[in-house]
């Protein structure tokens, strides 16, 4: 009843204020824009350091009765990046250290040795600066090259296992280090033991033994087949070995899209909400409703609410908006309100509190927006950039406001990144209480 | 039977000492006018006995919720929203039985129906204050505070005023109120409470304040009560 009461009240005050909604609505939908045009339009092609430690007269790996030549995957792996050449390890961490490269693609000298043996997976190392966004971008142009690299190279190991088996299986001749054996074969030897088992007398213990041989050379024969399909299935010989990998995994466009909803999410929420309840105080309203008409918790509790359903509509819209564009799945809107709900009404809360400090509306925007830009700011702060203490303090301060939170909330709805939606939301469901119980200090008389 | 009482009532910010040990009592159907310089500490007091403040120290027996009724001296008014709106909100919270009717018995009241639509920012300080009084009136309260109520108004504005809180008064309303106009406080109320620097310097009827002060005009009597003691 009160609550529809101040809720009604509070619409009609925004309706007849269109300078102040217009302003509320374009300006975090621009700056929320903006920060997504400025982070989807990185170069095509990032800047990498590139360390190929293999030997020259290495590059052509011998691989059973093929050849591979590694220089056809780095041409490749090229086309998605621009490599910078660097001589040693410590060249290319300095470089994505001060960050002239985004990352470092090192090949290490024993790749070929590796890849030969086909016995252990070889690995590439890819040293990341730990900027979300970059190392986005970068790990998916590095992870689809391989990916092609691998596709090519599976098949060529598989062609080298198949000839392996069918040696195994069927006999014939083994080239080995300049030497040729000359292998028997699972289905010779069997046909030799059965020969065998006949020439030997009946009661000779030995038939049993060979016929249990003998068995074990069928069972063999007849899975050794099958596993030629296992490994035409085998899909990775190369895996890229990361470091100093943080942040979120979603591809560019997709985590900027997270950004821009986050941004405005955010704008409209804090804005709203700590306007609105510091414009109680500037028109001594507020005294008035305290004394037993409306309860601190209620009354704290419509701004934020009203902030936030304000919030959410205004971040859907740009959403629906952005998925004109951007193909987006559409199956899971229903997370993204939810991730959106958590989200503003943690913001709506911060809002609330930051309402309740000041006492007028010009200082509460002023405070809002100089609390805000910060936190979207240190939530995209790349961990390599900074000392790691400072890093930690960052983390802390990110996990005391919302921003992060909600941004990890939204990607992880909107992108089905890390954490899971679970994880942010319950994040944020702590960071309302905390803020809310803040306001309620505040508003006391 | 008193309908508000206070004992050793005191408040402070920070340093500032706003009111000091204030105590009196309200009995049904009086009207009591506080007085003092500015800064003496009467808004401060009437905040604590609506319940807008939290006293520092002291006891307050008050009427139930919803049984006081305040007039603050800065008016608490939405200015986005129009005269009816304002007063229809309050009457809702309020939780006036027949909100209509109240609205419209405050609106005659006020002699603002003409203005009833206009957004309450846009109307001219005396019918801001208007509307300020009227939504402290609206729920017709067992006992009405009213902070220096009649410094904006015109004349017959005043005298409309003062015959409203008098019918009030007559139905068994206890009113404070604050005031600068000495006259005022000895025309209608029936007891008077001087404050200064937060102390509470005499409590008792008009006449009594005069006859301390030899002094047949109030005025003249007030003010030299608190020459003598500083002030
Ligand atoms: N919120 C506040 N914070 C700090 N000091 C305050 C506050 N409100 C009032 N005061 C101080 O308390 C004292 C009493 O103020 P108050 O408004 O009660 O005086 P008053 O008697 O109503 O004056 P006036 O006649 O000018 O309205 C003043 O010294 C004032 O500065
Ligand atoms: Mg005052």
């Amino acid at each position: 009843m009160a609550l529809r009461a101040l809720l009604g009240k509070d619409l009609r005050i925004l309706r007849r204020s269109p300078a102040l909604l217009a302003l509320l609505i374009v300006y975090p939908v621009a700056i929320a824009l903006l920060i997504g045009l400025a982070l989807s339009s990185s170069p095509a092609r990032p800047r990498v350091a590139f360390l190929n430690e293999i030997p020259p007269n290495q590059a052509t790996i011998q691989l059973g009765s093929q050849q591979i030549n590694t220089t056809r995957y780095e041409q490749e792996l090229f086309q998605a990046i621009q490599p910078v050449p660097v001589g040693s390890m410590a060249e290319a961490l300095a470089d994505v250290r001060d960050g002239s490269t985004i990352a470092a693609l090192i090949i290490p000298p024993q790749l070929p040795e590796e890849l030969a043996s086909a016995a252990q997976t070889a690995y590439v190392q890819v040293i990341y600066n730990g900027n979300a966004i970059n190392q986005a971008l970068v790990q998916t142009a590095i992870e689809s090259k391989l990916a092609q690299a691998n596709a090519l190279l599976a098949t060529q190991l598989s062609h080298v296992a198949d000839s392996y088996i069918d040696l195994l299986l069927s006999g014939g001749e083994l080239h080995f280090l300049g030497s040729t054996y000359d292998v028997l074969g699972l289905v010779r030897a069997r046909t030799a033991l059965a020969a065998i088992e006949t020439a030997l007398p009946r009661s000779s213990p030995l038939r049993q033994r060979i016929a249990t041989v003998e068995n074990f050379a069928q069972i063999a024969v007849s899975h050794l087949g099958g596993s030629k399909k296992v490994i035409a299935a085998v899909a990775a010989p190369i895996a890229v070995r990361q470091r100093v990998v943080s942040g979120s995994r979603t591809p560019l466009n997709d985590y900027a899209v997270a950004v821009a909803v986050a941004v405005s999410l955010m704008f409209v929420c804090i804005l709203l909400a700590s306007g609105m309840l510091a414009l109680e105080r500037e028109e001594n309203t507020l005294a008035r409703l305290r004394r037993g008409l409306v309860s601190a918790g209620l009354l704290l509790s419509e701004k934020g609410i009203l902030a936030a359903i304000l919030g959410v509509a205004v971040s859907f819209a740009m959403l629906c908006g952005i998925g004109l564009f951007v193909p987006l799945g559409w199956g899971r809107a229903a997370l993204w309100l939810l991730a959106m709900a958590g989200g503003g009404l943690a913001f709506a809360a911060l809002g609330v509190a930051i309402g309740a400090i000041v006492h007028e509306v010009r200082a509460a925007s002023l405070l809002a927006l100089l609390v805000s830009l910060p936190l979207v700011f240190l939530a995209l702060v790349p961990s390599a950039s900074v000392s790691a203490g400072l890093y930690d303090v960052i983390r802390v301060v990110s996990a005391v406001f919302p921003f992060k939170a909600a941004l990890e909330a939204l990607d992880a709805a909107i992108n089905q990144s890390q954490p899971s939606l679970g994880i942010a939301l319950a994040h944020l469901a702590a960071l309302i209480v905390g803020f809310g119980a803040l306001s309620r200090i505040a508003l006391r008389p | 039977m008193t309908s508000l009482e206070a004992h050793g009532l005191s408040k402070r910010f920070g340093d500032r000492v706003a009111v000091h040990d204030v105590s009196f009592s309200l009995g049904r159907g009086e009207v009591l006018a506080i007085i003092g310089p500015n800064g003496a500490g009467k808004t401060t007091l009437l905040s604590m006995l609506a319940g807008g403040l939290e006293p520092s120290e002291g006891e307050l027996k008050l009427p139930p919720a919803g049984g006081i009724g305040w007039v603050p001296q800065q008016t608490a008014v939405y200015s986005k929203l129009s005269v009816a709106e304002n007063l229809r909100l309050f009457a809702r919270l309020e939780g006036v039985a027949d909100a209509g009717a109240a609205v419209d018995r405050m609106l005659e009241q006020t002699g603002l129906r003409a203005r009833a639509g206009d957004e309450v920012g846009r109307l001219s300080g005396g019918n801001r204050q208007r509307v300020n009084i009227a939504i402290g009136l609206i729920s017709e309260p067992a006992v009405l505070l009213l902070d220096e109520p009649t410094s904006a108004l015109d004349p017959r504005q005043r005298a409309r005023l003062w015959e409203f809180i008098n019918d009030r008064v007559l139905a068994g309303t206890s009113v404070a109120f604050a005031t600068h106009d000495i006259a005022e406080a000895e025309r209608y109320a029936g007891a008077v409470l001087v404050l200064a620097d937060g102390e509470m310097l005499f409590a008792g009827s008009p006449a009594g304040l005069g006859a301390a002060e030899h002094e047949n005009d109030l005025e003249r009597a007030f003010v030299a009560f608190l020459a003598e003691r500083g002030h």
